[in-house]
């Protein structure tokens, strides 16, 4: 089997999305640059495998997908069946398969359209905003960071009652999803905002610890310096 | 089967896990939800929904939220064809142009939505032209790679129609009825496939449902 091809650099988050899945299932994946400065991103080459000029792209022989959490699901379906028994992270563990499976859809849904709109406004008052030679607007940075808030509730309640976000005993790709944009955030002085989740904190950092995860952070580290 | 909606059918989010039920045939209740005096923000909602929103949805025993899982869910358990589950390279593709509706279509179409529905109706106001147009705008761009995909396959994710279309329905539903629904004119295969969508029997009687909820 030839490896998969993950189009972008491990610095983007829904790069780094994708290499998490991959690392998780052992899958020998290629990462192949896009070069953002000389505007490859909207040449044709790359248009051709993501039309809205963004990344990542994928590609498994002939298949080729974009959007990073369609990728992971399709990374899971396709190779899970080749990893142990552990991975199964589309599901939650639970003896009914609908219902475990509707669980993680809920969560991957509430990282998309929740969590991540919060963390993202703040990623980028705070990081791309200053790199295009802007002033960070700290009215919409705390704006943000009262909506995250209002998130972490949630979830700090829902971890209490479950050890993962989809329920069930074992980790999720819901659960993963959350790796790229918290461990950018977690870099920024607003990352206090987790201090009063005391379940929300040890959850993340159970995330942080798994071996596919702290490889992922070190690539994420290595390709943003600078 | 004991499934229960709550919600107002005339939110897009609502109309969607609808549309999913009228295709497998299921029979449901639709419990109204009060959003105008803030019923979604109390706590026998928010025990449904911990984020306050709509749709919440139950089954039996099991809540859910998020009106794309449930949709999944309702699919799958009355195996429908619309997810292409049992193909890997199809279902990837309907994940693709799924995801590619929350992030570029329903992103850009609910803040024109809130503007030139939510606010004059339901608030007295009057809309904001400067976030309609910023938003008409990503709305355009997004059409373009909408237009072209069309003008290769019938649907988005190919020769077969999926949940990825007809994902899109509420929110085209409501571009329609507003005054900026010439926007589509400039892409006539992307105006087609929303007449396709619009022509199901399921996405019919829903839209109904809208209608008389929003009068």
């Amino acid at each position: 089997m030839s490896p998969v091809k993950v189009f972008g650099s491990a610095a983007f988050t829904n790069v780094a999305r994708v290499l998490v899945c991959l690392e998780e299932l052992g899958v020998e994946y290629e990462i192949v640059d896009v070069d953002f400065h000389a505007k490859e991103h909207k040449g044709p080459d790359h248009l051709a495998r993501n039309p809205f000029g963004q990344v990542p792209a994928f590609q498994d022989g002939d298949l080729v997908l974009f959007e990073s959490r369609a990728i992971c699901r399709y990374v899971f379906r396709k190779y899970m069946a080749t990893a142990d028994g552990t991975s199964n992270l589309l599901r939650n563990g639970g003896d009914d398969l609908a219902e475990s499976a509707a669980l993680v859809d809920a969560w991957l849904d509430v990282e998309a359209l929740q969590y991540e709109p919060a963390v993202h406004a703040v990623f980028v008052q705070h990081r791309v905003v200053p790199a295009l030679g802007g002033t960070p607007d700290e009215t919409v940075i705390a704006a943000s960071v009262e909506k995250l808030r209002q998130v972490l509730e949630v979830y700090e309640a829902r971890l209490a009652e479950y050890r993962y976000l989809a329920g069930g005993d074992r980790v999720s790709l819901a659960d993963l999803n959350h790796f790229p944009y918290t461990y950018y955030f977690m870099t920024m002085p607003y990352a206090s905002v987790f201090d009063s989740f005391p379940r929300v904190k040890a959850w993340w950092e159970e995330l942080v610890a798994r071996p596919a995860v702290q490889k992922v952070a070190r690539m994420m580290a290595d390709h943003s310096a600078g | 089967m004991g499934i229960k909606v709550y919600g107002p059918a005339a939110s897009t989010n609502v109309a969607r896990v609808l549309v999913c039920l009228e295709e497998v045939g299921a029979e449901y209740e639709l419990v109204p939800v009060d959003m105008p005096s803030g019923e979604h923000k109390r706590p026998e909602h928010l025990a449904r929904n911990p984020f306050g929103q709509v749709p919440a949805f139950q089954d039996g025993d099991m809540m859910l939220s998020e009106s794309r899982a449930i949709a999944k869910y309702i699919l799958r358990k009355g195996g429908s064809q619309l997810l292409r589950e049992c193909n890997l390279s199809e279902s990837a593709i309907v994940d693709v142009w799924l995801e590619v509706e929350a992030a570029q279509f329903s992103s850009a179409m609910s803040p024109i939505i809130f503007q030139c529905f939510v606010i004059p109706i339901v608030m007295g106001g009057k809309p904001d032209m400067k976030v309609v147009e910023e938003n008409l705008e990503k709305l355009k761009k997004a059409l373009e790679v909408y237009e072209a995909r069309l003008s290769k396959f019938k649907y988005l994710a190919g020769e077969f129609v999926s949940l990825a279309d007809i994902s899109h329905f509420p929110t085209a539903h409501y571009l329609l009825g507003s005054p900026h629904a010439s926007a589509i004119d400039a892409y006539p295969h992307v105006k087609a496939w929303i007449a396709d969508i619009m022509a199901r029997p399921s996405v019919k009687k829903v839209r109904e449902l809208m209608k008389m909820a929003s009068a």
